[in-house]
């Protein structure tokens, strides 16, 4: 085999930034989806990454609009501010038509993380409902927010990662991929889950909301919030859905939020941390992962695989 | 946990935390004053950012076998580099006491061990990817098994990694699969391996045992193309040599493995000079603008630059590069940008921008090394869809001309290419693709194959450099039809010959044109028809724009054997005298004449018999001074010098040039053409 050594990477100069790459990568597999796929979507939950890759996804198609809708699967649990902050920046601002999905049945039979518990909760409003969703609007493929340093059995997710016609995840059926080449062929009634930010961490995150001065919920930042203490986690009192154990006592306490869930199921981290700098800073020294305060992870070790394979996104 | 056992950055003022340990230490005294008064954080941030928002990216790729202790050290690697969470952590000394694989130690490998069926069966089985930094770089690790079954793995690892490290166990050596591990980061182009010899505690951290591996290895890996070696010897489960010095090895005087992660130049192999635009899509959002949207695979493009949208040829300027924040001056590899032309060209998904005076090659054949990933086998005459770029085209294989044993690195002849098989492939794909050979440009030279019935990702394709060049444009049989109303049977009957061409092949100064005239003068002698076709006369008219690498080599035989062809089919013997030092070349000269009428004849004198002029000579023809420029450095590309002449293994006849006179050589190929029926 003849060797020609190919000419040398950049000059120190042009060396890219490795958030210009990640940027770079993301555009790349937003618009490669958008080609090989008829009814594509973006899920859009409100917090940090879908605000990150809303953004990437109007880069990609400027000056034009976004060549698919956006969906918000809605458990009717999101904490108010998310709500709000939604209607204001997506749909007003950016003026995007939201398409806001909500299993209508769980919401008929009541079901919610208090009464019901997490477990069955997040599989009814959340599974459940973007199964739902996914099926009514015959969509193929799916855009997520999820990156591979969020959770280990994310750290063996595809970019384009296959889902059959019930939406389950086979992780021993995942197709190699090489390169920046994307396998996009489905059969009928098969659909992918594409995560554009698969490489990106919770730090890049932060530092490219800073970089393209992109607005985010509020709950990100530190203030004084009523609280109450449950299972060594730190719950906000959102609305008066979530009534307190006897022996509870709601608190006020400067708290934050490092990902945002169904508030019942989003434990507050305690933090100073008021501004985007601040909580950069804080990121940066902090020892603990974000999912912390993630309840549905703890459930068992492995429980997030558990809940993938039956087609959790 | 309780909210008070969790590290607050404002509770330790005085001691950074581990993360900031890995900054320099300014960055470290502005972070700790930062914890303390919080109010100046934008300040400090800001400088925070001049230092390290201009982090390197290094993507590497690990492998090693199941028990070489990757995992361990890879776990090793993101514990030192405080890259573990505090409460992950927790919850693996959790999962590690309960499985008390490592007794009371922590197994790290389950740090790295993502999905749960392959912690129960301790390996893992898939690719993960995983991301750490340290003070100097952010880096993204792909993690892939080292079992002989996994080769797509590795591969898949490899096509997006700058670096690899090869995990070497220090009491089993090198072995089958460090081998396939050198061979296939390499196949991949990485250019900078780090091998890590593992287990050292094991080995009494014996410093002759470290040795001959690693002469073992360099010995496998001088058969490889040129890439760069780093061999550390290393004690994973205890970090010696990983993130520090090791002082039971202290015979050890190099770099570590994280500071060779840290300190070598990152070499992600973007070709930065040919400039390649893939166009992934076309963007007409409203009647007065269309934009041609996609990744910079090469190279660098400014606006008013003239391109040239492949396959239709036409061409154009760059109006704008446009994104969200506004138009850019000009963008480099592999920025993803939307580009608008001056001219309404026709131009979308599957074309290809490139600069009007470098071009890649545009054909619909062409030959690749392929990495076979699917339970079903590659067949020949099989088709796939074939993704190239932003091109996804029906493609067959024409050909599968060899297997590669992938640990002794011998071609074989193969039937199909199984699961995990690499092997030399030719294709023929429905579109005509824009395409530049693997070694030269990573992103416009590799493809996927998909199987049509079950979509799977089936194989992977590396575009062979172009030593074949235009072999494979050369138009086939019904392609040229004979419009000649004079038959063979009467150019027969005309010459008393039936069409040949003899090729001379042997080193420079081996007597091949010498010989060559002695067979033209016999054969005028017997009142037959030859031509004589040397290289200094093809390259003093038909080839005088080519040089002597051995792609040109290469593409001046294969014009050589086009005008053979032209005398053959006019019923002439064409005697052609070249080097011809590719075993390949003379193989596709054979199937450009056709079986039944091609015959090599090896003039094997020694280099030494050559370089002296001891060979066959014709006293008309200057004696070759080709030695006496290549020993001044005047000339390189010199087969026997530093090009390899591969001696045929199927000649038709062997002269010993150096032994035989000039007439009895001649007279020997007379010979020939009379056994084989070329005359009577």
């Amino acid at each position: 085999m003849l060797h020609t050594s190919a000419p040398s990477s950049l000059a120190g100069s042009e060396q890219f930034r490795h958030l210009e790459l990640l940027e770079a990568e993301a555009i790349h597999i937003i618009r490669e989806t958008v080609a090989c796929f008829e009814r594509p979507v973006m899920l859009y939950s409100v917090g940090k990454d879908s605000t990150v890759m809303l953004h990437l996804a109007r880069k990609a198609f400027a000056p034009g609009r976004l060549p698919f809708p956006v969906l918000h699967v809605d458990t009717g649990w999101k904490f108010r501010e998310m709500y709000a902050y939604r209607d204001r920046y997506v749909r007003d601002e950016l003026g995007i038509q939201l398409l806001v999905h909500r299993n209508e049945d769980g919401i008929r039979d009541g079901v919610g993380p208090v009464t019901h518990g997490s477990r069955v909760h997040t599989d009814v409003m959340k599974t459940q409902a973007l199964r739902h969703a996914l099926d009514l609007y015959k969509f193929d493929a799916a855009f997520g927010g999820a990156r591979r340093d969020e959770e280990k059995s994310r750290a063996k997710e595809r970019v384009f990662s296959m889902r059959d016609e019930k939406h389950r995840w086979d992780p021993k059926a995942q197709r190699p991929e090489l390169w920046n080449l994307y396998n996009t062929r489905i059969r009928p009634g098969e659909s992918v889950r594409v995560f554009p930010l698969s490489n990106w961490t919770e730090l890049d995150v932060w530092l490219y909301v800073r970089r393209a001065s992109l607005p985010v919920v509020p709950l990100y930042f530190a203030k004084e919030r009523p609280v109450v203490e449950r299972n060594g986690t730190l719950i906000l009192l959102d609305d008066d859905r979530f009534p307190l154990a006897p022996g509870e006592q709601a608190l006020r306490k400067k708290v934050r939020f490092r990902t945002l869930g169904c508030y019942p199921l989003t434990g507050a981290v305690e933090s100073d941390a008021e501004t985007l700098d601040e909580v950069i800073l804080e990121l940066i020294a902090s020892r603990f992962s974000e999912r912390q305060g993630r309840v549905i992870d703890h459930d068992a070790s492995g429980s997030m695989e558990e809940k993938k394979r039956e087609g959790y996104f | 946990m309780s909210p008070a056992d969790r590290t607050d950055p404002r509770t330790s003022p005085g001691t950074p935390s581990p993360a900031a340990a890995n900054m320099p230490a300014a960055a470290t005294t502005m972070l700790a004053a930062a914890t303390t008064m919080l109010a100046a954080a934008t300040t400090m941030l800001e400088a925070w950012l001049a230092t390290h928002e201009r982090k390197e990216l290094l993507r590497f790729l690990t492998c090693g076998n199941v028990d070489d202790g990757k995992s361990t050290l890879i776990g090793r690697l993101l514990l030192e580099t405080d890259s573990v969470p505090q409460d992950v952590l927790a919850a693996v000394q959790r999962d590690s006491r309960a499985q008390g694989t490592q007794g009371e130690k922590t197994d790290l490998a389950f740090l790295t061990d993502g999905l749960k069926a392959e912690r129960e069966q301790g390996i893992t089985i898939d690719v993960a990817y995983r991301t750490f930094a340290t003070g100097k770089r952010r880096f993204i690790l792909a993690d892939t098994p080292g079992h002989e079954q996994y080769t797509r793995n590795m591969a898949t690892g490899a096509s997006t990694a700058d670096l690899a490290i090869i995990l070497i166990d220090a009491r089993n050596g090198v072995t089958r699969q460090t081998r396939r591990h050198a061979f296939i980061t390499s196949l991949l182009g990485i250019r900078q391996v780090i091998v890590a010899v593992n287990k050292m505690d094991l080995v009494g951290f014996d410093e002759a045992r470290f040795e001959r591996v690693r002469d073992d290895f360099l010995a496998f890996a001088a058969q490889l193309p040129e890439r760069t070696y780093y061999t550390v010897p290393v004690c994973a489960i205890d970090g010696d040599n990983l993130t520090g010095a090791s002082e039971r090895m202290p015979w050890y005087r190099g770099a570590t493995v994280l500071s060779l992660l840290e300190t070598m130049p990152v070499d992600t192999g973007v070709n930065q000079v040919n400039f390649r635009f893939p166009v992934q899509l076309a963007l007409r959002p409203s009647s007065d603008f269309r934009g041609l949207a996609g990744t910079i695979a090469s190279g660098r493009i400014q606006r008013g630059d003239s391109v040239l949208a492949l396959p239709s040829g036409r061409s154009s300027r760059v109006a704008r590069i446009v994104t969200l924040e506004g138009d850019l001056e000009h963008a480099v590899a592999p920025q993803a940008v939307t580009i608008t032309l001056e001219d309404e060209i026709d131009c979308s998904r599957g074309d290809t921008l490139c600069a009007p005076d470098d071009r890649p090659t545009l054909s619909d054949r062409f030959e690749a090394t392929v990495v076979w990933m699917s339970d079903a086998a590659l067949i020949p005459g099989k088709e796939y869809w074939l993704k190239h770029g932003s091109v996804e085209t029906p493609a067959i294989v024409t050909r599968l001309l060899h297997r590669v044993d992938i640990e002794t690195l011998e071609e074989r002849p193969a039937p199909n290419l199984e699961l995990n098989a690499i092997g030399r492939v030719e294709f023929r794909t429905a579109r005509t693709l824009a395409f530049d050979p693997y070694d030269r440009n990573r992103a416009t030279g590799s493809f996927i194959l998909i199987d049509r019935v079950t979509n799977a990702t089936a194989g992977a394709g590396l575009i062979m450099s172009s030593e074949i060049g235009h072999w494979l444009d050369t138009a086939q049989g019904e392609l040229r039809p004979s419009l000649s109303t004079v038959t063979n049977g009467e150019r027969e009957a005309r010459y008393g010959q039936r069409p040949a061409t003899v090729l001379l092949t042997g080193l420079s100064g081996s007597g091949k044109s010498a010989i060559a005239r002695a067979v033209e003068r016999a054969l005028f002698n017997l009142g037959r028809v030859a031509v004589v076709l040397d290289g200094e006369g093809v390259r003093a008219g038909l080839s005088r724009d080519l040089g002597f690498s051995a792609a040109d080599r290469s593409e001046n035989l294969r014009r050589a054997m086009e005008v053979a062809k032209t005398l053959n089919d006019a019923g002439l013997i064409a005697l052609c005298a070249f080097v011809a030092p590719q075993e390949d070349a003379r193989q596709r000269c054979r199937e450009l004449i056709g079986e039944g009428h091609f015959y090599t004849v090896h003039l094997a004198a020694p280099l030494e018999a050559c370089r002296a002029g001891l060979a066959v000579q014709n006293p008309l023809q200057r004696p070759t001074r080709v030695y006496e420029e290549a020993d001044a450095g005047r000339v390189q590309n010199i087969p026997g010098i530093d090009l390899v002449y591969e001696v045929p293994t199927n000649a038709d006849l062997v002269l010993a040039t150096h032994e035989l006179d000039g007439a009895t050589c001649a007279a020997r190929v007379v010979e020939l053409l009379r056994e084989r029926g070329v005359i009577v």
